[in-house]
């Protein structure tokens, strides 16, 4: 099974902002990219091409680690707007 | 004051309805004093994510008649500890059917939602899917809140945020949480017929088993994983230091789907359906990491005050307890009119007097030595357990004392004497500051 099949049974409401704002100058000379390993959402993708993160705002599952395991705690996270986001019914 | 000020008053807002801030809300409402929950979800428990179970004692302190009405999964009667190595795994189990203070296995999104529809009939006032964005200052005292739409004043303000707590950061009322200080959880929901949970796990309708598991694909870090059997579905999942994941570059779910391959988890949940995957922090820096817990018009609670006993695996009850205390202690501030720091104070005296923090107390050094010595502890010995058994079922023909001599020196060998000499340190380190002082 795939992260995306797993992804597929969580239900979301998305916001239609991201909620979770990287600071692209600091992403681009960040050595460990790590947000896109731990993420347990696959949120952050580095486009190696344009020199960004994409960020899948609308898959993530508001845990938080990512804002804590951040190289440069380069990334500005809030909660989703009210209603918004992830609704866990099996939590 | 403003008309808005006024109009928007009440006597205590409780940010966050989970375990902790319901607790907190409804000691209020019982005492016939306003109070305001607020909920970011579009229901209480729609945020939330734990492994399992909830501890019949001290959710009987707040809901006393919660066995006969709340939406209960199983009666735990039945603790694994299962240590895994690669292929085999020695497992101790404690079966107890008749014992009193148990636990229940319970879906968040059904429970909390309980919790906090009680709450409401008592009293309390729930708001949901509202954001708090920030707290309402004057000068050193927080004096409200601020939402997406408009600002809610109150004599006090307790924090029940959870994990993540942005408003005791906010406020500067935690330190730094660093990656060490909470481990990262995934977790799977597995439908499962009944009928086949009761004979995978040897139990009657209604009687619910926990696997709690070390090893595995988290051998050598600080890391274990969980198995909570629910009425007709399992939760599986396990929790693993946010650092330790950093350190070894690992995506979390790509562990939680080796420790479902594992052949002594595999057979558990073979054929079941996957209903919700998950993921949570859980506060793991323990009481050196607790934030400042009262300040002018201010008290935390809960996850959000990082209380979790990660020795036990306990979070609900230290929330729902600090929780209720943090609710007593307003009632008091409200009877005196005081709401300065000094009067809620008592939180932490009473804190200080209760379970929560006498056990956040006794294991204060436990992750420092475990984080210290996670690749002995989790990794050396957990594969040694298991080299016992392997050695000691093995049948042969080879004398037994040649095969234990062979065991015991190897078990020298492969370990330098310092090494097993700072292991011994810790651990009696350890066993001291959690048994005498």
């Amino acid at each position: 099974m795939t992260l995306d099949d797993k992804l597929f049974t969580v239900k979301y409401k998305p916001d239609e902002i991201s909620h979770l704002k990287p600071d692209n100058a600091k992403c681009k000379k960040c050595k460990t990219k790590i947000c896109t390993t731990i993420c347990p959402a696959k949120v952050y993708e580095w486009n190696e091409k344009e020199k960004n993160l994409t960020v899948n705002f609308e898959n993530c599952l508001e845990c938080g680690a990512c804002r804590i395991a951040c190289t440069h705690k380069c990334i500005d996270w809030e909660y989703p707007s009210g209603n918004k986001g992830v609704t866990f019914k099996q939590g | 004051m403003t008309d808005n000020t006024k109009n928007n008053k009440t006597e205590v807002i409780v940010v966050g309805a989970g375990p902790a801030g319901i607790s907190a809300a409804v000691t209020i409402a019982r005492a016939g004093h306003e109070v305001v929950l607020i909920e970011r979800g579009s229901f209480a428990g729609s945020k939330n994510v734990f492994g399992g179970a909830i501890y019949a004692q001290p959710t009987r302190e707040i809901f006393p008649n919660f066995e006969n009405e709340a939406p209960l999964e199983r009666l735990n009667i039945e603790h694994k500890y299962a240590i895994l190595g690669e292929e085999d795994s020695t497992v101790i189990s404690y079966r107890h059917k008749t014992q009193d203070n148990v636990s229940y296995s319970v879906i968040r999104g059904k429970f909390d939602r309980w919790m906090a529809e009680q709450a409401k009939k008592e009293g309390v006032i729930l708001v949901e899917e509202t954001v708090v964005k920030e707290l309402l200052l004057d000068g050193e005292k927080i004096i409200g809140v601020k939402t997406e739409l408009e600002e809610y004043f109150a004599d006090i303000v307790i924090l029940a945020d959870g994990v993540n707590s942005l408003l005791a950061k906010q406020i500067g009322f935690r330190k730094e949480i660093k990656p060490k200080d909470v481990a990262l959880s995934v977790k799977e929901v597995i439908k499962l017929d009944a009928q086949i949970i009761n004979e995978r796990f040897n139990l009657s309708d209604d009687e619910g088993c926990i696997y709690e598991i070390f090893g595995g694909p988290m051998l050598g870090m600080l890391g274990l994983g969980f198995l909570y059997t629910n009425k007709d579905s399992i939760s599986i999942g396990l929790g693993i230091g946010l650092d330790a994941l950093c350190e070894k570059e690992l995506k979390p779910y790509e562990v939680l789907d080796k420790l479902k391959q594992h052949p002594t988890i595999a057979p558990l949940i073979k054929d079941g359906e996957l209903l919700e995957y998950s993921a949570h922090l859980i506060p793991e820096g323990g009481f050196k990491k607790l934030p400042k817990l009262f300040g002018n018009g201010v008290l935390i609670a809960g996850d959000a005050a990082m209380m979790v006993n990660n020795m036990h695996w306990e979070g609900t009850n230290l929330a729902m307890i600090s929780g209720k205390i943090a609710g007593e202690t307003a009632l008091s501030a409200i009877r005196q009119k005081d709401f300065s720091e000094k009067a809620l104070a008592k939180y932490q005296e009473d804190l200080e007097n209760s379970f929560v923090m006498k056990d956040l107390k006794t294991y204060r050094n436990l992750m420092d030595e475990a984080h210290k010595r996670s690749e002995s502890f989790m990794g050396y010995y957990m594969k040694e357990i298991n080299g016992f058994f392997n050695m000691f079922t093995t049948v042969d023909s080879i004398p037994k004392r040649q095969k234990f001599r062979k065991f015991i020196s190897d078990f020298v060998k492969q370990r330098s004497i310092f090494e097993l000499f700072k292991d011994a340190t810790s651990g009696i380190k350890l066993l001291w500051s959690i048994l005498i002082k």
